[in-house]
């Protein structure tokens, strides 16, 4: 019982680190990005190529994965996103799956259709008894992480100055930008911000949830689920919606395994029905 | 008063009646049948394609309802008609009218829940029902599952015609049935139904305060789509004698956009040029590259949004205004 | 061995070529039209059946019985009306021979009528389902049954001091296929199946049926996962000390897929499952095969590609026994009962089911030269789908 609340729990927190970029992208600029689990893809096959092809530690793999994946978001971001922001949502799905198309068959072509593997240090496999509750190292690790990433987010949202920028340019761009804050720039940081830390999501879950080229069509509607129901005022929404679904995807497949994909879809519909917004949403 | 309704009806008239363009469209297509024999096949998928268009532009193009989940009644239609010819009543055109209906149930149940909410939580609720919907039909006994309804008998259109695998009598039926439904859905979107739907899709504020019932319409809209997607669904069953759970995934909900926004929404012939076009670009890239043409519809679709939907399209649908003026 | 059978290949094409040169124009093209998934998440099956069916065709150089055999290749991915709507425009426009490829079973199910209405013989390379077979007189097939791995490996665990399994399968046709009949004569033998679990085809963490089937305590987990998915699976057995507790884990080959062995690493060691064909299998063919194959195209074969590979072979020895005529009752008349040595051991067409006769072999995944491979220590000789015998 334990272990499984344990897995649901590790299964969440990775769902969150690479959603929380969209419930940015999505909350505070209001841009529908379905591309995001490309960023997560990218991130994952970096940490590969720098596994195993050049025997880069994996822990020194993460940060270099989340700075690839932020330096490709930023650049698509500067180059593509910015034109696309202030068209409509019909638009912006469009040209995201657009994205999605692109990058499925740009990766198959470079790096072949099979799944990938990263090639874990040995201190990272098996699982440890705390307490009579067997728990895999590798899903604690992801736990440490994952939490730490969140403190370190919400602290950064709710106490920097450039949270405070930040929320203030999403309120109402005009009047930010008649205060003199660059709103571009922080918009453009958010965006490469938001995909460093889906590229490093991925790399965290390549070992979990599988990596291949189909990997951001695979997880869109995850992704999206975490986005929608937790509302898109902050992190806090978005990080108690990947809990509760990996929690009831994990328990839901385990105690129930007839119905169990049935589970997080059944839970969104019923949450959005509820409450349209989410279930954190802002007051508007 | 009664100039007044006579003005109001005479201008609706004047909006329904066939422009020289439509009927040029039209005597190409018969012409089609005719002068490309050795393509029926691929003809008959992009009128199919080009009615589940239209089924998108009603909800897209006139009510303004953006859904990524729109398979899910295209899927029920396909079951449905596939049941019926499973089980002995392989009659088509009575299929295809109740696979309509079977849709239209399913669309009208389902509204109430898209409904609620802004634009994005409706892409999420069109997306997970369509996502529910996919899963029931893997999961139950009656539809296969992940192997496909097999044994799909169809009899011969209105008793007259059997299917053959050439895929004549699958167009030419095909054909007709977008032609009916076309001119079934000029006459709706020129009813003042359709006039007020384009008013709730301008401004739904304004719309509710001269007295439109918004939501009743929204909820209807959403049922007459659902039953043109069930229709092209029970089409796609019928013409193949086949049903996967292929006709309830992602991207079909996805190509529908795409075909209607590469045609332009709004003037119902949107989803028939654009289904013209994306079939024939789909159909020489795979059989250029057929790992990776994914890759350059993709590219297509970011170019279409960065250079502008309606500098690409405004063409056609320009054409169109043009004639709406002279006639 | 490769220049004494392209030798020997182009002799025989020259004495079907100076028999038939009565009739036949020379160089007529026969077309086979091969439709594989190449985009979608099957993808891997694809491409390995078309580097393998292609690396045959450059073998023989590209001509049989006087006749230049081309491949059309589709993509159909993985979609079942797709592979219909395919097929029926290679017969119509393209005028195809023969029909080819087939990655999954639903695909070769729709597609079955076509070739039964026009005649075509069909050649199943990849899709693994019993009824296939049944569904129409012009089908063929080179790849496997789910069946015959999965019977196999119940026979040997039954034997090897295995009593109680919990099984898990992935939920579509294959995977139902080989719970069944693993489970059956499992049971026969006078084993116990605790469980029978089935996980979503779209499924991304495996980690609460593992842990159902930690709680049930079995000897060992069966399991069946289609090609490509089977390393998420892998690592967490292993993450859960599945691999320490005393749980064995067997099934039939694909969760160590040839293709993928290599990335699990040293948790694979010691899993032992029964399949048709490992790249390390010990004959002269298979090595001169597998060389050949990563010269080509940079990847391990797998069984996969032997579907496409001995699909090949079939087609064109079946056009030399016609002397180079393409109608479909004779061709296909021509290729039941054939049999031949394949890279992955003997194999043969059973005359009365067109289906596939081949060894299963029980294997044990070991290192080689640095590298994992699936090691066979034990055969089972030609092995009839066990389905039928019921």
């Amino acid at each position: 019982m334990l272990t499984i609340l344990f897995d649901g729990v590790a299964y969440g927190m990775l769902l969150f680190v690479i959603a929380c970029g969209l419930a940015i992208t999505l909350g505070l600029m209001n841009f529908v990005n379905l591309a995001h689990g490309a960023f997560a893809m990218a991130g994952g096959y970096v940490a590969v190529v720098l596994a195993n092809r050049y025997g880069v530690p994996f822990l020194l793999c993460l940060p270099l994965a989340f700075i690839a994946s932020a330096l490709i978001g930023l650049l698509l971001e500067r180059t593509l996103y910015v034109r696309v922001y202030g068209k409509s949502h019909l638009d912006q799905v469009l040209f995201t799956i657009g994205l999605v198309f692109m990058s499925v068959a740009a990766v198959d072509y470079v790096m072949g259709s099979q799944q990938q593997f990263i090639n874990l240090p040995e201190w990272l496999r098996g699982r440890i008894d705390i307490m009579g509750v067997g728990v895999g190292r590798y899903r604690l690790l992801i736990i440490v992480i994952c939490g730490a990433l969140t403190i370190l987010l919400q602290s950064i949202l709710s106490r920097s100055s450039f949270g405070a920028k930040l929320r203030a340019s999403v309120d109402d761009a005009r009047v930010a930008r008649g205060l003199g804050i660059p709103v571009d720039r922080i918009f453009a940081i958010t965006f490469a911000v938001g995909s460093g830390l889906a590229g490093l999501g991925g790399a965290l879950g390549a070992e979990i949830l599988g990596l291949d080229p189909t990997f951001p069509l695979k997880f869109m509607i995850y992704f999206l689920i975490v986005v929608t129901v937790g509302g898109t005022s902050g992190v806090t929404g978005p990080l108690v919606a990947a809990l509760l679904l990996g929690v009831a995807d994990v328990a839901g497949k385990y105690y129930v395994p007839q119905i169990g994909s049935f589970v997080i879809y059944t839970i969104m519909i019923v949450v959005l029905i509820l409450r349209p917004q989410g279930l954190f949403a802002r007051a508007r | 008063m009664d100039s007044l309704h006579a003005a109001a009806a005479k201008s609706l008239a004047m909006r329904t009646r066939l422009h020289p363009a439509e009927i040029a469209f039209w005597l190409c297509a018969v012409a089609s049948y005719f002068l490309l024999p050795g393509k029926h096949l691929i003809l008959s998928e992009i009128a199919i394609m080009a009615l589940f268009a239209l089924s998108v532009d009603l909800l897209l193009g006139y009510a303004g309802i953006v859904s990524l989940g729109h398979a899910a009644f295209f899927g029920v239609g396909a079951y449905v008609a596939g049941l019926l010819g499973k089980y002995g009543y392989g009659e088509p055109v009575l299929g295809l009218v109740v696979g309509g209906f079977g849709a239209a149930v399913f669309g009208f149940a389902t509204s109430f829940l898209v409904l609620r909410g802004t634009d994005l939580t409706r892409l999420m609720v069109t997306l997970g029902v369509a996502l529910v919907f996919y899963e029931i039909a893997n999961k139950a006994g009656f539809t296969g599952g992940a192997d496909g309804l097999q044994g799909v008998m169809m009899g011969p259109v209105i008793g007259l015609f059997e299917f053959d695998i050439f895929g004549h009598v699958a167009y030419a039926y095909s054909l007709i049935v977008l032609f009916v439904m076309i001119m079934a859905a000029r006459r709706i979107v020129g009813s003042p139904f359709g006039l007020s739907l384009v008013a709730i899709k301008g401004n739904p504020l304004r719309a509710r305060a001269v007295g439109v019932p918004v939501n009743a319409r929204l909820v209807g809209v959403y049922t007459l789509a659902a039953f043109y997607a069930g229709v092209a669904g029970a089409l796609l069953a019928q013409t193949q004698a086949f049903v996967s759970l292929d006709v309830l995934a992602f991207h079909r909900s996805a190509d529908g956009l795409l075909v209607l926004l590469i045609g332009g929404a709004g003037y119902l012939y949107g989803g028939v040029i654009g289904a013209v076009i994306f079939k024939l670009m789909q159909d020489q890239i795979a059989a250029l590259t057929p790992q990776y043409w994914q890759f350059w519809i993709g590219l297509f679709l970011v170019a279409l949004v960065i250079i502008g939907r309606d500098r690409l399209i405004a063409g056609p649908a320009a054409l169109l205004n043009l004639l709406r003026r002279r006639s | 061995m490769m220049i004494s059978r392209r030798v020997w290949v182009s002799l025989m094409g020259a004495a079907g070529l100076a028999s038939a040169s009565s009739g036949a124009l020379a160089q007529e093209t026969v077309k086979i039209g091969m439709i594989l998934p190449l985009t979608g998440p099957f993808t891997p099956i694809g491409k390995q059946v078309e580097a393998g069916a292609k690396l045959y065709l450059s073998q023989i150089g590209g001509v049989v019985a006087g006749k230049k055999i081309e491949i059309v290749l589709r993509d159909d991915g993985g979609v079942p009306d797709a592979t219909k709507r395919i097929a029926t425009e290679l017969v119509v426009n393209e005028k195809v021979n023969v029909l080819a490829g087939f990655g999954l079973t639903p695909l070769a199910m729709a597609t079955a009528p076509i070739a039964t209405q026009s005649k075509t013989p069909l050649v199943v390379m990849a899709a693994g389902t019993t009824a296939i077979v049944d569904a129409s007189p012009f089908i063929a097939r080179t790849s496997f049954t789910q069946a015959q791995s999965a019977a196999t490996i119940a026979d040997w665990a039954a034997k090897n001091g295995i009593k109680k399994v919990v099984t898990l399968v992935t939920d579509y046709a294959p995977g139902i296929d080989s719970e069944k009949f693993f489970s059956e004569p499992f049971k026969a033998a006078g084993g116990e199946v605790l469980a029978q679990l089935r996980a979503p085809l779209q499924n991304p963490d495996y980690a609460p049926f593992l842990q159902r089937v930690i709680d049930a305590k079995p000897d060992a987990i069966f399991v069946f996962v289609p090609a490509g998915v089977g390393a998420a699976l892998m690592k967490q057995y292993v993450e859960r000390g599945m691999d320490k507790s005393g749980i064995r884990l067997i099934g039939p080959g694909d969760i160590t897929d040839d293709d993928l062995l290599n990335g699990y690493g040293d948790s694979a060691l010691g899993v032992v499952t029964a399949h048709l064909y490992s790249a390390n299998h010990p004959s002269a063919a298979n090595k001169a095969y597998v060389e050949a194959f990563k010269k080509a195209n940079n990847m391990r074969p797998n069984f996969m590609s032997l579907g496409g590979y001995d699909g090949m072979r079939l087609i064109t020895e079946a056009l030399k026994k016609t002397n180079g005529a393409t109608d479909g009752p004779g061709l296909i008349a021509a290729m039941k009962g054939m049999s031949w040595e394949s890279p992955r051991g003997p194999i043969s067409i059973d005359p009365d089911t067109r289906d596939i006769v081949q060894n299963i072999y029980i294997r044990k995944v070991e290192k080689v030269d640095g590298e994992l491979y699936n090691v066979e220590f034990e055969t089972y000789p030609s092995v009839k789908d066990p389905a039928r015998k019921k």
